[in-house]
């Protein structure tokens, strides 16, 4: 029984080693500093991913504006006072939501926001990323809150602490470690996001902080590259991609670091 | 003497279940009043009405009135922040805050505002920490986690903690019942030195602790109170057979 238990889990870990090594090796002869920074250019001319980096930082940064406030006041909602009919309405949504096809969520906000404006924009992008965010972060905010005794609620109400501040000084606080992880996974979660962002930020060929405008990422280049019909484009695919792992895997590791235990 | 507490016909409920009968009772002011009884029997429900501990349970409801220092505190439109403010609680389970120790005694006097400037909080926290019998055991490490104290430095830590914002009543709910012979020992002498500024209340499953620290003594049996009298009668010559059978352990 141990050894077929161990057998899966070597699997499961396995499969994450194969398929971080077969991008390294792949991606990292193309990797330069160069790549880093430059726009895609024609076949032939080099090019990099320098304004996909950009776009998805400054995607990934507006939802994240957008969806952790929203996602963990309701998570704060839902653990406090999400007993009623409304909280379980609330929860149940947020559960479909966490498992709607991150495509389709790219579809509403294109019928809600590119249809009206006239155009794909990095708005839309974010918009839709953090759509993606907030029941992800409602829902583990929620789970982390629930984690604190109430003991510790009973302590600060009986010392005559208004309601608002238990939650604001005591459960926030206890909770914070949980929360912070659960934040920063759904934004590693989001920067992997390919489908909400096709019909909603479209590309760019062009560094753009603007917004308004179409905006590339690095999810959407990384399938430009592979989807072309040249070796070099493949290259940079693969290269592209080896830098998006490393992000998330830097986002996680950041997320380790951030959250040991203080008391 | 006067009565700081004055309960008359209170019923309780959790739903549909009543958890308390017709409770009347007087709390006399600088005195400890110990509540015994088998488990269930309503101690901690009663207890917990004192301080509207209760309201947190969206199902319970109280009847009856409570008063304390003759005002009505079921009444609409009482100030429970203020109540709990005047009616400190500490409970079975010590349960310091994931902050400092320093931070711990100094919550509940920041949010009720009542410190001057910076040194006056530090002085309130040093009285309140020397009232519990801690401050000689922390003074050394007041920036260190309130996790790192023993259950009993725990526990005193709690009472520390109640002590700064100044209350006049102090709810105790067992508070000795996971601590060990030495550190509940320190929490009874506490308990009878704290008993000349405050008057206290405590919920006990230990006859003998009952005994050694209270002036008088509550019987609670399945949410009636059986008999009220002063600790020494209590304990020697009861009016209830039934409260006799419980104190010698005929039944418990």
């Amino acid at each position: 029984m141990t050894t077929l238990t161990a057998v899966c889990a070597f699997f499961a870990v396995a499969i994450l080693l194969i398929i971080i090594s077969y991008i390294a090796v792949r991606g990292v002869s193309s990797l330069s500093f160069q790549f880093l920074i430059d726009t895609p250019k024609p076949v032939g001319e080099g090019g990099g991913i320098g304004n996909a980096i950009l776009g998805s930082a400054l995607m990934t940064g507006l939802a994240a504006i957008l969806g952790l406030p929203i996602g963990i006041a309701a998570g704060v909602y839902l653990a406090e006072f999400g007993n009623g009919w409304f909280g379980k309405v609330v929860r149940f949504v947020a559960d479909i939501l966490i498992g709607v096809p991150s495509i389709i969520v790219g579809i509403f906000i294109y019928t809600l926001v590119v249809l009206p404006m006239g155009r794909q924009s990095g708005l839309a992008g974010g918009l839709a990323l953090s759509v993606i965010m907030i029941p992800i972060v409602a829902r583990t905010t929620e789970e982390m809150i629930r984690l604190v005794p109430n003991s510790m609620r009973e302590g600060a109400l009986a010392l005559g602490a208004p309601q608002w501040r238990v939650t604001w000084n005591i459960i926030l606080p206890a909770a914070s470690t949980g929360i912070a992880t659960g934040a920063m996974l759904a934004i590693a979660r989001i920067t992997g996001e390919t489908a909400p962002l096709l019909f909603t930020a479209l590309n760019s060929r062009f560094y753009n902080v603007y917004l308004d405008q179409p905006m590339a990422s690095l999810t959407v280049q990384i399938y430009n590259y592979a989807t072309g019909p040249f070796e070099v484009e493949h290259a940079m695919a693969w290269a592209a991609t080896l830098i998006l792992v490393g992000l998330i895997l830097l986002i996680n590791i950041t997320v380790r670091f951030l959250t040991r235990k203080k008391f | 003497m006067q009565s700081k507490i004055s309960i008359s016909n209170l019923n309780f409920f959790y739903g549909t279940a009543q958890a308390l009968y017709e409770i009347s009772l007087e709390i006399p002011e600088r005195q400890v009043v110990a509540f015994i009884g088998p488990s269930g029997c309503g101690k901690s429900t009663f207890i917990r009405t004192l301080n509207r501990m209760n309201d947190t349970i969206p199902i319970a409801r109280a009847e009856g009135t409570v008063l304390i220092d003759g005002e009505n505190i079921y009444a609409p439109g009482t100030d429970v922040v203020a109540l709990r403010r005047k009616v400190g609680m500490v409970f079975q389970k010590s349960n310091p805050f994931p902050k400092s120790i320093y931070e711990n005694v100094a919550y509940g006097i920041r949010i009720n505002g009542i410190h001057k400037n910076k040194a006056d909080m530090q002085e309130r926290i040093e009285k309140a920490l020397r009232d519990a019998a801690l401050w000689d055991e922390v003074k050394d490490r007041l920036n260190s986690s309130a996790f790192g104290l023993s259950g009993g430095q725990q526990q005193r830590l709690c009472i520390a903690r109640a002590l700064a914002v100044q209350p006049e009543i102090i709810l105790m709910d067992e508070p000795a019942s996971a601590l060990d012979p030495i550190a509940t020992q320190k929490i009874e002498e506490l308990i009878v030195e704290l008993k000349r500024q405050y008057s206290i209340v405590i919920v006990t499953h230990n006859m003998q602790q009952a005994a050694r620290v209270s002036d008088k003594t509550a019987f609670f049996m399945l949410g009636k109170l059986i008999e009220y009298n002063p600790t020494q009668k209590m304990f020697t010559n009861p009016d209830e057979r039934l409260t006799e059978d419980y104190i010698t352990g005929r039944f418990g």
